[in-house]
């Protein structure tokens, strides 16, 4: 038996929909045995929509007032000490389990696997470097613990039809009061989150204005999209950060991902080429995103642009 | 604050399309231009606009790896640090090893603020800061877009998947950072010149006793799945037509 704990995303009140395909890779480990703990203010709901997914064993929780934000300087040292009996722990590669979990590694004394994309045994992982330019086989050591982040974007997740136990469990980590949440600045929207929508509709340098962006957000919601660009539309101050995909940003895999005036550089690409079908639409038939994409048109996107928003019923 | 500690990687240049080599032993090396990991340039470079508006008294640049390194800590000298340590090691085991080093010199040199990339372009690890704050029993900020320094506080924007996170923390602590903070400065030859005679200080791995920890081995390196090209379509219907196809209109 391999026992598992994961460590639960959330927003304070929803589970995060990384949680599901984490729990997606532990299952993929032989003999999973899976827990996933909740570390919250209030972890009620949250532990309640962990329950339901399929493959888990059992749904923990911690609720302490502490709890109300992931800060890896206080949900590091709970998770270090709820370890103890687990052969592996893993959390999302989002920005959060990125935060946490080589925290959770080194404060156990090991090292870390980041984005785990497969499992090719107990010990054997195979994970993404260089901006994707190549895959690494890794061995952990047998003897220990081992803790990893999971990219996301190569499982499908679990589905939601179970009903796991839920407990609490009590840990008595000291914890540091240097490092203190102020606030969360977010850009949200009505949209379908950018790292589990289905269609992702992408705009680039090529928008020219945020103003521009418009073009992009009406398409999108048209087809029920994401929005995501690329890193020189956000530089540029077109679209916020959280909006950013590739290898500095978010790595994604929908069904549908339509870049928009986007080049394609390789930094780019490695964030989307999990995506089901790739459409690129861009003025340079030199453009390498044509390289990787399934369905490319060559044309001005102020032109085509409002034709295909109309076009798609 | 008196002392910033900045960690200065050694990677394959940014622009490089790296090549797995034909064993899977690893990338092709030879002959391929290395740079200094470009968020640690971006991490130097925000120390040392603290040193100039007096936030800071000296800027350390610090990297862990073959002898070969000491020309990206004299790019970072000729940058504007003040001095650099080179520790010299084929291997450090991986980040624990790293952190564990960066803990080592903090205990010797006693550092006030670490400094260094989100991730590594090369290993795309992200791990290094996180380690360290967790060994060291300090705050970490992580992929931080901007620093505000109030005495012993740092207020610190932290690019996130939700948006843009604001937190507060006291030093001595670890900041690690992303793109957007700023726009590294152009080092000048008379700054080249300079940075030949400013300190670069050899430590031997074996030297400080650190343990880099247990392993993680690489076995092997292939090149990523390809995905092949596909159709061009000559307008909009014929787009339209195509994702019907697919079932995605």
């Amino acid at each position: 038996m391999s026992k598992i704990l994961v460590i639960a995303e959330h927003d304070g009140s929803a589970l995060n929909a990384s949680v599901a395909k984490t729990v997606a890779c532990a299952s993929s480990i032989d003999g999973a045995d899976i827990d996933v703990v909740v570390l919250a203010a209030n972890a009620e709901s949250i532990a309640a929509e962990a329950s339901k997914l399929d493959g888990v064993a059992r749904v923990l929780t911690v609720e302490r007032a502490e709890n109300a934000h992931a800060l890896a300087a206080i949900y590091g040292p709970q998770l270090a000490m709820l370890a103890d009996g687990y052969d592996y722990v893993l959390g999302p590669s989002t920005t959060f389990g990125k935060d946490l979990m080589p925290h959770v590694a080194a404060l156990l004394g090991v090292n870390q696997i980041s984005d785990i994309m497969s499992v090719d045994g107990a010990h054997t992982f195979k994970r993404p470097v260089y901006a994707g330019n190549a895959v690494l086989t890794v061995t952990a050591p047998e003897d220990q613990v081992v803790v990893a982040t999971v990219r996301i974007a190569s499982y499908a997740s679990v589905g939601g039809s179970n009903s796991a136990a839920i407990s609490s469990a009590k840990v008595s980590a000291d914890l540091p009061s240097h490092t203190r949440f102020v606030e969360l600045q977010s850009g949200a929207s009505d949209r379908p989150d950018l790292q589990t929508a289905a269609k992702v509709i992408a705009g680039g340098r090529a928008l020219g204005s945020e103003e521009n962006f418009e073009l992009i957000y009406k398409l999108a919601d048209k087809l029920g999209a994401g929005v995501g660009a690329s890193r020189a539309a956000v530089d540029a101050g077109y679209v916020s950060n959280e909006t950013q995909v590739g290898q500095t940003g978010k790595i994604i895999a929908p069904d549908l991902y339509i870049a928009i005036g986007i080049s394609g550089a390789i930094q780019h690409i490695t964030g989307i080429k999990d995506a089901g079908t790739i459409v690129a639409i861009n003025k340079d038939e030199e453009a390498p995103i044509f390289e990787v994409a399934d369905i490319g048109l060559v044309a001005d996107l102020f032109k085509v642009l409002p034709e295909l928003t109309e076009a798609l019923d | 604050m008196d002392k910033i500690l900045v960690g200065l990687k050694r990677v394959v240049d940014y622009n490089v399309r790296v090549r797995v080599k034909n064993d899977g032993s690893g990338v092709e090396t030879d002959g391929v231009k290395m740079s200094i990991n470009p968020f640690d340039e971006i991490a130097l470079e925000e120390a040392l606009r603290m040193k100039e508006r007096g936030e800071a008294s000296e800027v350390i640049v610090i990297s862990v790896g073959s002898t070969d390194a000491q020309q990206q800590l004299r790019t970072g000298l000729a940058m504007g640090a003040d001095r650099a340590i080179l520790v010299e090691a084929e291997s450090a085991g991986g980040s624990l090893g790293v952190a564990r080093i960066f803990k080592a010199i903090i205990d010797r040199d006693g550092i006030d603020l670490v400094m260094l990339g989100k991730q590594a372009i090369d290993d795309d690890n992200s791990q290094t800061g996180q380690m360290l704050a967790a060994i060291w029993g300090r705050p970490q900020a992580t992929f931080a877009s901007k620093i505000e320094l109030d005495g012993n506080v740092a207020t610190v924007t932290r690019e996130v998947d939700a948006g843009l996170e604001i937190v507060e923390i006291d030093l001595p602590a670890v900041i690690s950072v992303d793109l957007r903070m700023n726009e590294p400065r152009y080092v000048k030859l008379p700054d080249i010149m300079k940075a030949k005679k400013k300190p670069l200080e050899i430590i031997a791995l074996a030297d400080l006793g650190v343990d880099p920890g247990p392993e993680i081995k690489e076995v092997a390196f292939a090149p990523p799945a390809e995905r092949e090209r596909g159709i061009m379509v000559e307008d909009v219907a014929a787009l339209v037509a195509a994702l019907k196809d697919k079932g995605l209109a």
